[in-house]
């Protein structure tokens, strides 16, 4: 790159140099609502569905942990487009036909594939070094063969060069119906098999045994990914297409735990992306639309990673920090519970407290919190010296996590066979999350064992 | 010096050297990540410097590579960083999170690009290929070989060539200072932890170092070449040999080999078909590396398919001329000492009793006449032999192994083949049959 950043004359720029005017508000609109003229809806409209396309196949291509073969598998395709290239130009066709590129596209991307599996089977090594070796080997051969026709008489690579890097701009309303048809198709086809994927992706060892074809369905999922992939080398280039497959499907794994829905949601932000990403390169002409496609879709897979409520990072910590203080809490309560009095009153003074907050190895300022919480709750009153006294309310809170903490202790003890002085610790974590039927079955067991059940 | 070498240092020598100095600093950085199984974050690197480097540009306004190696150094740890992030936090599996951050910091790099574009030439091509040839075009050799070795010669060297030189030199030094370190840390990460190396703070380093790798080589070759230099020549060491050394060794030497006959096929393969043709030299030596893989993973002596399908046949012949030892004793046994072929054929299928047949006759183990076999006696010997070790792994697979005793014959059969003979057992078998005595 040291070399390509050169600096060159204004005049003599190869490329036609736009002034950075914004399109005004009126031609954003009409972009965005397909009233800027045939062409640009088509081919924003064909965007939009391989967007859709993309996001669906690729929740597939992420959960049977594809991501990284489909990069390959679009990489490998370089070759095919070359080669198809030539052979359309000795056999004396034009070798410029979109269809005539794509199928030679479409067999070495498979072959590429192949490769990979070839590699895994026949030699010892592992999959991110086939992956990487198909990827980098099969794209040397077609930059080989770009150079082969650039020196041939009737050759000139450049048309070919667009699907490395996607431009949007050059295509025809026919590429761009051919590309929203096979997006379409691709769309289609992965409704109607939705069942066959979910059952292999979710445990391909069960499919199996229960007679599913699991290789055939597989092939299946990487047939449609060769499709949308294929589809996607003119608008956005063979190097980011992967990022349409897999980016939006990545995003929304955050949102949700269900697969119809997880289907539904990629396939929504791979054709918002591709719907934003097509229009941006409409009305600014060296905007790229792969680029604005990935980053689009890169936005929302970064905010969909920090704010998403299913899985996303912010609900995470929150969900950890909110189980934290309940754990917290309750040793206060199980701690007072166990110093209880002659005559049940519970109570922990304001030096016990700070023992137990060094104990646990609290942050400082979190015992005053926690007090406060439990308070709040009615678990606990304050005295005057800083201490504290369970309400009946929180004798009870207290008694049933203290009895939990001994049932649990002497079912590892009686059961799992560990020595008396090293259960307390792993109680400790325990006796939070026994579940109500959880107790009445350790009450059982221990019963059944003769070993007396703590009160 | 004759005319034809100096046409070929004239034009040859300086891509000959970027070209091999790139392979070779990224096939030695490579063995380390092909071990880590991290041979993707190579790729994922060479796609991710892509904004370090434009952002450094847009920032400084200059293109000295300084700059550069920082920006792409940074870029390099933040493609890390990111990757471990999303991993950790998202929860995502790795490749489908190397696979986001990089395609979308490549995204934000074309796209940054394309703004720069504005006051600079942008080839993105030329980033992915490189632009070998050009090279040549830079450099005015000296005529003499005596003025070869002076430092003004070696200053007067194109710039791309000095940059890999000493990228390649730190690489060495790299791989050479920390070889302890970089196998302990990509062995065993938590025992380096335990050995009170950092093994977060050596995987960093290597990444910046394949990172600033991938940048000193975009203009000469382009990052394609980078990639696979990083993964094929370690890949195809590793089908050769188990040890670390003789794998950097090998790695080494088929990172130069490829870059050099990648080189030269690049000029002379299209010659012999057009004349005056070439095609692409960085291609062309990524097609020669993947060759050398191929070419490995078939004829390597230890690990390559061929070895394994010999192998597997020796194996196959020698349990073969085994169970027609073992059928013949079990007859001899009986009284029948000179068999036909008719009385053996529910023993052994025929074209494996005419293999193991021709096979036991030229090691002077059976006599097998146009239809009839007998045993020699050193026949005899092997033959009790092999029943010996049979009968005694089913009286151990039953008093020992607790399998009962219409089960074990079937597990005796697999076992009597590999296994060397212990000097003292029971007498009989299971199934109340003599175990033959040892020989010695």
């Amino acid at each position: 790159l040291l070399l390509s950043l050169t600096q060159v004359d204004r005049a003599t720029s190869p490329l036609p140099v736009h002034g950075d005017a914004w399109p005004s508000l009126d031609q954003i609109l009409s972009t965005l609502t397909f009233q800027a003229g045939f062409n640009t809806s088509i081919v924003v409209i064909g965007t939009t569905l391989l967007g859709v396309a993309a996001g669906i196949i690729g929740v597939f291509a992420l959960l049977r942990r594809r991501a990284l073969v489909c990069d390959a598998l679009s990489h490998a395709t370089l070759p095919g487009i070359a080669l198809a290239f030539i052979a359309a130009a000795v056999l004396g066709a034009d070798g410029r036909t979109l269809p005539v590129l794509l199928s030679g596209a479409a067999v070495t991307g498979v072959l590429g594939v192949v490769a990979i599996q070839l590699i895994l089977r026949f030699t010892r090594l592992r999959e991110d070094a086939a992956i990487g070796i198909v990827l980098s080997v099969f794209f040397g051969i077609g930059i080989v063969l770009l150079s082969v026709i650039q020196q041939m008489p009737t050759g000139n690579a450049g048309g070919l060069r667009q699907f490395i890097y996607g431009q949007t701009a050059a295509m025809s309303v026919a590429d761009a119906g051919l590309m929203g048809a096979i997006a379409l198709l691709a769309c289609l086809a992965t409704v109607l098999l939705l069942k066959e994927f979910a059952v292999v992706c979710f445990n391909d060892a069960f499919a199996r045994v229960c007679g599913w074809p699991v290789s055939l369905v597989d092939l299946g999922i990487m047939a449609l990914v060769v499709l949308v992939t294929v589809a996607g080398l003119q608008a956005v280039g063979l190097l980011l297409v992967v990022a349409m497959l897999i980016v939006p499907s990545v995003a929304a794994r955050f949102w949700t735990e269900r697969l119809w829905l997880l289907v539904i949601i990629a396939g929504v932000i791979g054709g918002l992306s591709g719907y934003l990403g097509a229009a941006t390169s409409a009305l600014l002409p060296r905007k790229p639309a792969g680029g604005v496609i990935v980053l689009t879709s890169g936005v929302i897979f970064m905010i969909s990673m920090i704010c998403a409520p299913a899985r996303g990072v912010l609900a995470a910590s929150w969900r950890r920090f909110r189980l934290r203080l309940r754990i917290a809490g309750e040793h206060i309560l199980e701690e007072a519970y166990e110093h209880r009095e002659a005559d049940g009153q519970a109570s922990l003074s304001a030096a016990q407290l700070r023992a137990l907050a060094r104990l646990r190895g609290w942050p400082r300022g979190l015992r005053g919190v926690l007090v406060v919480i439990l308070r709040l709750r009615g678990n606990l009153t304050q005295t005057t010296d800083g201490g504290i006294v369970l309400t009946s309310q929180g004798r009870l809170a207290g008694a049933r996590i203290s009895r939990n903490h001994r049932l649990w202790e002497q079912y590892l003890i009686s059961y799992a066979d560990i020595a008396p002085s090293h259960v307390d610790w792993s109680v400790d974590q325990v006796e939070h999350v026994l579940s109500e039927p959880l107790v009445r079955e350790l009450e059982a067991a221990l019963e059944r064992a003769g070993t007396e059940v703590p009160a | 010096m004759s005319d034809a070498m100096s046409t070929f240092v004239t034009l040859d020598l300086a891509p000959l050297l970027a070209a091999v100095f790139a392979s070779l600093a990224c096939g030695l950085l490579g063995n380390f990540l092909v071990l880590r199984r991290e041979s993707l974050m190579g790729d994922a690197i060479s796609h991710s410097v892509l904004p370090g480097l434009v952002i450094a540009f847009l920032l400084t306004g200059t293109r000295s590579p300084m700059v550069m190696f920082i920006g792409a150094a940074v870029a390099g740890v933040a493609t890390v960083v990111l990757v471990e992030l999303v991993k950790r936090l998202g929860r995502v599996e790795p490749g489908a999170a190397m696979g986001v951050v990089f395609s979308v910091l490549f995204a934000l790099g074309v796209l940054l690009i394309r703004q720069a574009a504005e006051n600079v030439d942008l080839d993105a091509d030329c980033v992915l290929h490189g632009d070998l040839e050009a090279m040549a075009l830079y450099w005015f050799p000296p005529t003499e070989w005596d003025a070869f070795l002076t430092w003004s010669t070696l200053a007067s060297l194109p710039r791309q060539v000095l940059t890999l030189g000493v990228v390649l030199i730190v690489s060495l030094l790299f791989v050479g200072i920390f070889y302890k370190e970089l196998r302990i840390t990509s062995f065993d990460p938590a025992l380096a932890t335990s050995q009170g190396i950092h093994a977060g703070a050596m995987h960093l380093v290597l990444m910046i170092l394949v990172a600033i790798a991938t940048v000193a080589s975009f203009e000469a070759v382009g990052s394609i070449l980078v990639i696979a230099m990083l993964i094929c020549p370690a890949a195809t060491a590793r089908l050769f040999t188990d040890r670390l050394r003789s794998q950097i060794i090998a790695s080494a030497v088929f990172a130069v080999g490829a870059g050099v006959l990648g080189y030269f096929a690049a000029s002379l393969v299209p010659a012999l078909f057009v004349e005056e043709a070439t095609v692409n030299a960085a291609g062309m030596i990524v097609i020669v590396a993947g060759l050398l893989l191929v070419v490995g993973a078939i004829a390597s002596p230890s690990h390559g398919l061929l070895a394994a399908v010999i192998r597997r046949r020796r194996l196959a012949r020698g349990i073969a001329v085994d169970d027609l030892l073992a059928a013949l004793f079990r007859l001899h046994e009986t009284g029948q000492t000179e068999l036909t072929r008719q009385r053996l054929a529910p023993m052994l299928p025929g074209r494996v009793l005419d293999t193991a047949a021709a096979q036991a006759a030229a090691q002077g183990l059976v006599r097998a006449e146009a239809d009839s076999i007998a045993l020699t006696p050193e026949g005899l010997e092997a033959a009790a032999d092999i029943v010996r070790r049979h009968r005694l792994w089913e009286s151990y697979l039953v008093s020992e192994a607790g399998v009962a005793p219409d089960h074990v014959h079937d597990i005796a059969e697999m076992l009597e083949h590999v296994t060397v003979q212990p000097r003292t057992g029971p007498a009989t078998d299971p199934h109340g049959r003599p175990i033959p005595p040892s020989e010695s």
